[in-house]
């Protein structure tokens, strides 16, 4: 017969659906609504694991999420298998396949069940003990031995090929807990009109109520009210069952994860297997119930020993009996209730042991009227029985009472662990010997264990007229009487999951051990995944027995997240793959050149052509700038406009050097310090009018130069008239370097004679019919210039060129030609430690006081034995030393006697390598170095550390090639010549998807303007859209528009010319300082619209999108996952974004991902069609 | 994720904002002595409780502000403008 113990009719599974499943290769059968458990239960099996440290057999103690022992493998194929996973809370679906743990070979016959044998030599602290000596001996034999032998489940080596979803929400109230007390208390919130969310970890709100059909609440059976509750509270709470609240954070932000599909035997595609809610609350209501403690008694353990509360749970919601005979071992009321109900079920009761002398209540009539034996003031004093208890044993020594079940109950303890979470103290209950919350807690988990009392205890949690429900039908109870310590025995179980017993806490306190924070870490009592729901209290109370200190004084080990163990794939969420970070492109296509990543970026390493090696293709590269031309696309620089009538004072402040009395029309080199006086960046100051400014700074700093900039601007040079605006993606740059550089761009220059620009110059103009700022600046050594043009553009100069034979190269050829010249790196010669005087630039400090200017007038920064740049030239020509090798001097004889690690070593360590290439202008390999003293030491052999032995270096200045001759030729005007034609442009064609479209917007004119509030008024009025001074919100006028994205920063948006807007703006600006700067090009828009919209963006989107949080009209930068946007509402449904050209890729791909589930289903609705 | 308020703003996500360091830090003119220009580079408080401290709102309105940070509960209050530009 196939479930024997399925009752004939009764809980809440669907017999008429019969499914399939299989428990280590055994097929078995159960109904939609089981779980595993419940499903086993009905095929009586109780055995279906074995513990964590003697693999001892276990069966299922409980019905919930509190399950130490039943922890299986569910396999779903290649990368799906989950161990570890809760038989209780793992929903049944057709063609489920799980596997027991922790055995070998079998279940039934369990090799490591000799360590049972063993148990007197595996004391607590025993790895602690054993293992020690010789140390060798721990990393080759012990550790191993005890990974080997530890564990539980194990995780797939596949990679996971489920898609994990993680979202932000935000509500009025949340309610963690959707049982009796949940359910009024969302009835009472949502007549408040608040939002609210309402969790439940299981699969089916209702909680304990699921269990009570005989009870009535205002005439509904109990069952049939929480049908009624729910269908009130849809549509107007978010219900989320499967859905556990894991942790607590700050400020009330609560860790939810749902899971989707687990519990699905098709789970499809469009959906995410489980999502991460992180959810800000202004309120949180717990509503976690309480969970039975087990009694602690020898033999407590074996399979067929579970809670008294569970069984009830089985029988009810499930309709499985536990088993034919039972005992039950109680401390409690709550007991004789499950006692009744299986008699009513056909089940023998074989006796109720209970621990208190005279008890007494509306139940414990109820059992005794059917003749239940009830032994008073008794309790079990062993359990016999292997794979299945088959007898107790009375504590009076009346013998054995045979039975195939031991039901107990030692008492409720309310669900506490989010209180404690969040960091405020719990007060101890003496009369239940119980921590409670303080505050916004109700029903069981608030210790009210009276369902009338729940009902009406939640329905009042938000102020509101007190309600009262006719309860019928369910004696009221309560927590039960605070626990009383058993006395030290080898199998009386307290952990069940980390195989805890009480002779192991009495150990602990024997040894020494008084904090309960030190005794659970040395027994490892409550640290196993269940983190000691079931446990804690028995713990707590048998380690106050042993010290003496009494429960309260003793206290509870903190709480933390997560509650129940969340999946990695769950916390990941979309962060991986493609999205783990953003990959920005720069705008010019390289294709065939080979990658890397700088920064955020991927910028184009070289160009091989065919069969060509990479150090060929560089060899290729560095000449072709030495004795022709070569170009880079150098779009990657930061940019940054720096724009006021103090700007040249204020870079002076910012940059080693003086810009003051730098002309329009040039550029200068400058460092940027840390206060410290350390190298933090470096770059070309182009000055383009009095008040303008075009400043460089390398890729991966440029971030953190605005920041610095920004920081020093608005809390120290306070008062300076002067605006930043990162121009980055507002220019595309293409570096022409080599000795023909001028001769091939002249002829698409009509209005700038590149010849006649003197180095360190720039000059606005024309490359064809683009306009492009053009600087004469190198990096190599040889004539160099920069156009920085519109990024639209670029890719048809680019093509142009290289028409032209001009040889693209790429950034390591670009290290090449500027190590030969001894040009340091960012990053590469410093590395936050190193002063300008070190690499030789202690020339670019002058005039003013500069940031970081005091610190090199420290002691320390003056040593003569700093670290300084130089040059090394291996004595074997073919050699290419290591960068970040050490370079070493042989020691002097006070070296030898001063340095303990000079006498071991052999040598004193001088230096490193900074940069190592091979050069092929010079034809051999060269570095650069920090060496102590290095300038005092030019012309001396030193060494240089290497895998095949130490390599002799002669030490040079930190110059490899000569000055190159000036040769620049005259140059004969051609008639200009033409670019390339402009290429079509197409937008990515999005997916159609009603309930959230993207469409990429047209281009359109942005406007940075940044002024005072006066100027801001003028250019509002001479625009004719006013420029808003509340913060975040934006002003549309006609097809103008003007958003708040700082008190001095508005973005316009408009259709008309960027050039004829700005000068309009200017001109209303009068005397007023201004800076406005045509940002048209740096992002592009892309419009999010429809009924799901905000619910996409949240995905992604950590702010309240909620209308009333973020109305129409609002605007703000944010974060879309990791890129900084724009967001704008326009509309209820419609959001624009504005988003940095290079991360528009990632933006919508993220997109794409929020609204997979929309796209899809759509489809399938259009194939059923 | 803390929950900030930015004076301009109002409550943003931990996560547009930046830390700035330790608040109210005075720059020494740089005719001060290497002690006091050591130790305006390097001595900073370290409290158990609370610390007076600058954030910045970016990505957000860009604005460095003055709160102060509970050290033990991380909880940030009295969130206030620098200076009007
Ligand atoms: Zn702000």
């Amino acid at each position: 017969m196939t479930q024997p113990f399925r009752t004939a009719a009764g809980g809440r599974i669907d017999r008429s659906d019969r499914i399939q499943f299989s428990f280590d290769g055994r097929p078995l059968t159960g109904y939609a609504g089981d779980t595993l458990a419940s499903a086993l239960l009905a095929n009586d099996v109780h055995l279906v694991g074995r513990s964590f440290k003697y693999h001892r057999p276990r069966g299922i103690l409980s019905a919930g999420s509190e399950e130490p022992n039943a922890l299986v493998t569910i396999d779903r194929g290649a990368g799906r298998i989950t161990p570890n996973l809760r038989a209780t809370s793992v929903e049944l679906y057709d063609g489920l396949t799980a596997r027991s743990q922790n055995r070998f070979p079998s279940l039934r016959f369990d090799f490591g069940a000799l360590a049972g044998w063993a148990a007197p030599l595996l004391p607590p602290g025993f790895v602690y003990k054993s293992f020690m000596w010789p140390p060798s001996f721990w990393k080759r034999l012990y550790e191993p031995a005890i990974r080997a032998a530890a564990g539980l489940g194990r995780s797939p080596a596949e990679a996971d090929p489920d898609q994990y979803q993680t979202r932000y929400a935000h509500c009025d109230i949340l309610i963690i807990g959707g049982g009796a007390a949940g359910l009024a208390a969302a009835l009472g919130a949502s007549a408040t009109g608040a939002r609210v969310i309402l969790c439940d970890e299981q699969a089916e709100l209702g909680g304990g109520l699921l269990d009570e059909p005989n009870a009535t609440i205002d005439g509904w059976p109990a069952p049939d009210w929480v049908r009624e509750a729910i269908g009130t509270l849809n549509g107007s709470v978010t219900l989320l069952p499967r859905t556990t609240a894991f942790g607590w954070y700050p400020d009330n932000m609560i860790g939810l994860a749902e899971r989707v599909t687990d519990h699905l035997a098709d789970p499809g595609s469009h959906r995410p297997r489980e999502r991460l809610w992180q959810v800000r609350a202004a309120r949180v209501v717990l509503a976690t119930g309480a969970i039975e403690r087990p009694l602690v008694f020898p033999g407590n353990d074996r399979p067929g020993i579970m809670l008294a509360g569970a069984a009830r749970t089985y029988l009810h919601r499930y309709g499985v009996t536990v088993g034919k005979r039972v005992v039950i071992a109680t401390a409690d009321d709550s007991a004789y209730r499950t006692a009744t109900d299986l008699h009513a079920a056909g089940v023998a009761v074989a006796g109720i042991v209970d621990r208190r002398s005279a008890p007494d209540s509306e139940a414990v009539q109820a059992a005794r009227a059917l003749g239940i034996p009830i032994h008073r003031g008794m309790t079990i004093s062993g359990t016999e029985g292997r794979l299945r208890v088959h007898s107790a044993r009375l504590s009076d020594g009346t013998g054995l009472i045979p039975c195939d079940t031991i039901l107990m109950s030692g008492g409720w303890t309310p669900s506490v662990h989010l209180f404690s979470q969040s960091r405020r103290a719990l007060i101890f209950d003496s009369a239940s010997g119980t921590w409670l919350p303080t505050e916004d807690a109700v029903g069981a988990c608030a210790g009210v264990f009276d369902l009338g009392t729940c009902l009406r205890d939640g329905a009042r949690a938000f102020g509101g007229e007190t309600r009262s429900f006719a309860v019928l039908g369910i004696q009221a109870m309560t927590a039960g009487e605070p626990p009383v310590a058993a006395k030290p025995h080898r199998a009386a179980f307290v952990d069940f999951q980390n195989d805890v017993t009480t002779k192991d806490l009495a150990i602990a306190t024997d040894e020494g051990f008084v904090s309960v924070e030190h005794v659970k870490r040395y027994t490892t009592t409550g640290m196993a995944t269940d983190q000691g729901k079931t446990s804690n209290l028995n713990a707590l109370t048998a380690i106050a027995a042993l010290t003496g200190q009494g429960v309260e004084a003793t206290g509870l080990t903190t709480f933390r997240p997560p509650y129940t163990p969340v999946t990695f794939g769950t916390l990941a969420g979309s962060v991986r793959g493609d999205l783990f970070a953003p990959i920005r492109v720069p705008p010019i296509a390289t294709p065939g050149a080979v990658l890397e990543n700088v920064g955020t970026w991927k910028r184009a390493r070289c160009f091989p052509q065919a069969n060509e090696t990479i150090a060929a293709a560089v060899a290729r590269e560095c000449l072709a700038v030495r004795n022709d031309a070569g170009m880079l696309d150098a779009s990657t620089l930061g940019k940054i406009a720096v724009e006021g009538p103090d700007a040249a004072a204020f870079l002076s402040r910012i940059y080693t050097g003086d810009f003051t009395d730098l002309a329009s029309g040039q550029c200068r080199y400058g460092v940027l310090l840390g206060e410290d006086g350390f190298i933090r960046d470096d770059g070309i100051i182009a000055r383009l009018a009095p008040d303008r400014f075009h400043v460089t700074t390398t890729t991966a700093g440029a971030a953190f130069v605005l920041h610095h900039m920004e920081d020093y601007l608005q809390t120290e040079f306070v008062g300076m008239r002067v605006w930043l605006t990162s121009v980055t993606e507002q220019w595309a740059v293409i570096a022409v370097q080599g000795p023909r550089a001028a001769e091939v761009l002249a002829p698409f220059l009509p209005d700038i004679d590149p010849g006649a620009m003197p180095p360190m110059s720039v000059r606005t103009g024309h490359i064809g019919d683009v306009a492009v700022v053009l600087l004469r600046v190198s990096f190599t050594g040889e004539t160099g210039f920069e156009i920085n043009l519109p990024p639209d553009h670029a890719q048809r100069v680019w093509d142009t060129l290289r028409q032209r034979d001009v040889t693209p190269f790429g950034t390591d050829a670009m290290h090449v030609l500027r190590a030969e010249k001894g040009y340091i790196m960012i990053g590469q010669e410093t590395d936050g430690t190193v002063t300008p005087g070190d690499v030789g630039l202690g020339w670019t400090i002058r005039g003013a006081d500069c940031i970081g200017k005091r610190s090199l007038s420290l002691p320390d920064l003056k040593r003569a034995d700093r670290k300084q740049l130089v040059g090394l030239l291996p004595l074997d020509p073919t050699v290419v030393l290591e960068e970040g090798a050490q370079v070493t001097a042989a020691p002097s004889a006070w070296d030898v006697l001063s340095n303990a690690s000079v006498r071991t070593r052999g040598a004193l360590s001088v230096g490193h390598v900074t940069s190592s290439y091979h050069s092929p202008g010079l034809n051999r390999g060269f570095a650069l170095a920090l060496v102590a003293g290095g300038r005092s030491r030019i012309g001396l052999q030193l060494s240089v550390a290497a895998a095949g032995g130490d390599r002799p270096v002669t030490v040079t200045a930190p110059v490899f090639l000569e000055k190159p001759k000036d040769r620049l030729k005259a140059i004969t005007f051609s008639s200009a010549q033409p670019l390339l034609p402009l290429a079509e442009q197409q937008a990515p064609v999005a997916r159609a998807c009603p309930a959230v479209e993207l469409v990429t917007l047209a281009p359109v004119t942005r406007l940075s303007v940044r002024a005072g509030s006066a100027a801001g008024t003028a250019i509002g009025l001479a625009l004719g859209v006013l420029m808003p001074t509340v913060p975040c919100r934006s002003v549309i006028t006609r097809n103008r528009a003007a958003l708040w994205l700082g008190p001095d920063e508005w973005l316009i948006v408009a259709p008309d010319s960027a050039s004829e807007l700005a000068a309009l703006a200017r001109q209303a600006a009068g005397e007023h300082p201004v800076s406005i700067i045509d940002v048209s090009q740096r992002s592009g828009g892309l419009e999010v619209a429809g009924p799901r919209a905000a619910w996409c963006l949240n995905a992604f989107c950590a702010l309240d999108l909620d209308l009333h949080a973020f109305p129409v009209g609002m605007c703000t930068r944010t974060l879309l996952g990791a890129a900084e946007i724009v967001l704008w509402r326009i509309a209820p449904e419609v959001f624009h974004l504005d988003v940095a050209r290079s991360l528009m890729p990632y933006v919508r791909a993220c997109l794409e991902e929020s609204r997979v589930e929309f796209v899809d289903v759509q489809a399938e609705s259009g194939r059923s069609k | 994720m803390l929950l900030i308020s930015c004076p301009w703003c109002g409550p943003r996500p931990e996560n547009e904002f930046r830390y700035g360091g330790q608040a109210g830090l005075t720059r020494p003119a740089a005719s001060a002595d290497d002690a006091t220009w050591s130790a305006y580079l390097y001595l900073r408080n370290n409290p158990k409780g609370r610390h007076q401290e600058r954030w910045r709102h970016q990505p957000g309105c860009g604005r460095f502000f003055n709160c102060e940070r509970d050290t033990v509960t991380d909880r940030i209050s009295n969130t206030s403008k620098i200076g009007p530009r």
